[in-house]
């Protein structure tokens, strides 16, 4: 590329410039190198409302190329609105190809779920992240959550804790689980369900996090320690569906999820379940 | 055999002299910009600590005294006389303007005004606790009684649920705060059991040194009284070295052995607790022993 081409883009359908892209891709490689810490980036103006994967979205234009092949996925269902609509503008910006089974794609963006098979070392996956700010919920000043994680100073998230055991008589908290990372950061794997945390410990991946409103990206490397915070003697438990199982595929290893009023259960992740029907037919 | 150590004008006779744990040297603390000048033209022969020059309020200036483990000294004197500016330079709320403090702890001494914030922040946690006059300013109150205890004891490490719930337990019985509270929010707690709980957090991770301000001036007199009693039996079983700052002699007779007047951010008398009361030395002192007395 000339510099000439830098400084006068020529009108294309790609929605990030190429400065845009370079930010970006300095921001990611912080976020690589220091796991779990959130790197400010310049945050643009995206088809999308913000917090609604505007960071998410931005990653991943600034990952793919026109031989990468993208899965796009909303609450597990690649045929969701909202991912139907963010696949469009990836595969028209960059000329990638998509797919809907994980193992195919080389970069997979989600808002809720890590597929349930099908990620090795050569996936990136990108979540969009409403929240990034782990501690958000203990402390609002801006000053004071940086200096807690700069010093490591957790103790009010494990207060939230204790609060939320003893008020409840288990910790609650159901999506975006507190993890420690590398041993070092609290993130929040915001919104992601419970049953995927255990996923992102020492994955064979790299999961880049991006959130537009708030202008932060983090990432756990592939092969990184990933610990949700939770006490010696209150292990860490996934969702249950009670021993139920999919109404459609059968299986009763995924995360299920149940339709409203009704204890018909279903796979969360649509791809995987089409592909157990036909493996079993 | 016995030393003989200058406390005041007073020769007391000691068996021996107590190794400090607290260790202050010309602590100082000016609001405003100041210069040797500045500092001559405040202080208790002018009558004031605010500066006539440029504004400047010297708050507390060469203020030195030693704190042993297993000793409570009383820090008096009346409202503006700068007692709250050292207790927050040695809780390290404030940055002195000058001075020392050297603090023993278990891997050597450590002077504190050195310390970088992080350091600073963690010597709160487990060795040096403060203990406010009020209470929203050492607990957090839409958290319960339990959960104000786990934060020091989860700052120092604490990973255990069982063994933060037991040990937040043991602290509140030992505080006299019911234990059917624990769970309650700290904010529908009366002020005289606020007061219990800031203390029961201060001792979570044992500290060596407590400073306490004004520890019971908020609370109705009977209340008050459990409070202090409470102190008292606390600094006699663990040997905490305490600084006890209050502007009420009643306070500082009950739970100090020694203290320092301070009369408009300087030291104006420093001795054993009963014979400033008896026999205070310092004009000033003995107004202020008079009016306590009347
Ligand atoms: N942040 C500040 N800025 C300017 N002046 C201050 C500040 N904090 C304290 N001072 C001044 O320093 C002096 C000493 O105040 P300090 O609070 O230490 O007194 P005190 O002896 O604790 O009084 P009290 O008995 O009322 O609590 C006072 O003149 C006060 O106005
Ligand atoms: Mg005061």
């Amino acid at each position: 590329m000339l510099l000439d081409d830098l400084i006068n883009p020529t009108q294309s359908d790609e929605l990030l410039d190429e400065f845009a892209k370079r930010e970006i891709r300095r921001a990611m490689l912080a976020a690589v190198a220091i796991p779990g810490y959130q790197v400010p980036f310049g945050s643009r103006e995206m088809p999308v409302a913000r917090g609604w994967g505007s960071g998410g979205l931005q990653i991943t234009l600034a990952v793919v190329h026109d031989d990468d092949v993208v899965k796009v996925i909303d609450q597990g269902d690649d045929d969701g609105v909202n991912a139907v609509n963010l696949r469009r503008l990836v595969t028209t910006s960059t000329g990638a190809d998509q797919t809907s089974v994980a193992a195919e794609a080389s970069v997979i963006q989600s808002r809720h779920r890590i597929p349930e098979d099908g990620l090795d070392e050569e996936s990136i996956l990108v979540l969009q992240v409403p929240v990034p700010e782990p501690l958000r919920g203990v402390e609002r000043d801006m000053r004071e959550l940086a200096r807690m994680h700069a010093e490591a100073d957790y103790s009010r998230m494990w207060v939230s804790l204790y609060e939320d055991k003893v008020r409840n008589g288990v910790i609650t908290q159901t999506t975006g689980y507190p993890c420690l990372v590398n041993e070092r950061y609290v993130v929040a794997t915001t919104p992601i369900p419970r049953w995927d945390i255990p996923r992102l410990h020492e994955s064979p991946f790299l999961t880049l996090f991006g959130a537009g409103r708030e202008k932060r990206i983090y990432a756990i490397p592939p092969r990184t320690k990933v610990e949700p915070l939770t006490f010696d003697d209150v292990p860490f438990e996934v969702e249950d569906a009670d021993g139920a199982s999919c109404a459609m595929c059968k299986s009763s290893d995924a995360f299920l999820v149940s339709l409203p009023n009704s204890d018909v259960w279903m796979c969360s992740d649509t791809d995987w379940c089409r592909r157990t029907r036909e493996a079993n037919a | 055999m016995t030393t003989e150590v200058e406390y005041g004008r007073y020769p007391v006779a000691r068996l021996a002299v107590p190794e400090w744990m607290l260790k202050v040297e010309r602590l100082g603390r000016v609001y405003g910009p100041f210069d040797d000048a500045v500092i001559a033209s405040t202080g208790p022969e002018v009558g004031s600590s605010k500066s006539a020059l440029n504004g400047a309020v010297v708050a507390a200036w060469d203020v030195s005294f030693e704190v042993a483990a297993g000793e409570a000294l009383g820090l008096v004197g009346e409202s503006g006389s700068g007692k709250t500016t050292v207790l927050r330079c040695l809780a390290g709320d404030v940055a002195p303007s000058r001075g020392e403090a050297r603090l023993r702890t278990a891997a050597g001494d450590v002077s504190m005004f050195e310390l970088d914030p992080s350091a600073r922040r963690r010597l709160r946690i487990d060795t040096l606790a403060v203990v406010y006059q009020d209470p929203a300013e050492g607990l957090k109150l839409n958290i319960s009684a339990g959960g104000n205890i786990a934060e020091p004891l989860t700052a120092a490490g604490w990973r255990n649920f069982g063994n933060i719930r037991n040990r937040a337990s043991e602290l509140l019985t030992r505080t006299e705060v019911p234990i059917n509270r624990m769970d309650d929010l700290v904010r529908g707690f009366s002020g005289g059991m606020k007061q219990r709980v800031q203390i029961a957090k201060a001792l979570a991770n044992s500290p060596s040194v407590v400073l306490f301000d004004e520890p019971t001036t908020g609370l109705d007199a009977s209340v008050a009284a459990g409070v202090l009693d409470l102190i008292r039996s606390l600094l006699e079983e663990h040997r905490i070295a305490a600084i006890v700052v209050s502007h009420d002699f009643a306070v500082i007779e009950m739970l100090t052995s020694r203290c320092l007047v301070m009369q408009h951010g300087r030291v104006v008398e420093n001795a054993l607790t009963d014979q400033l009361l008896e026999d205070p030395h310092h004009p000033y002192t003995q107004r202020l022993v008079a009016a306590a007395r009347s």
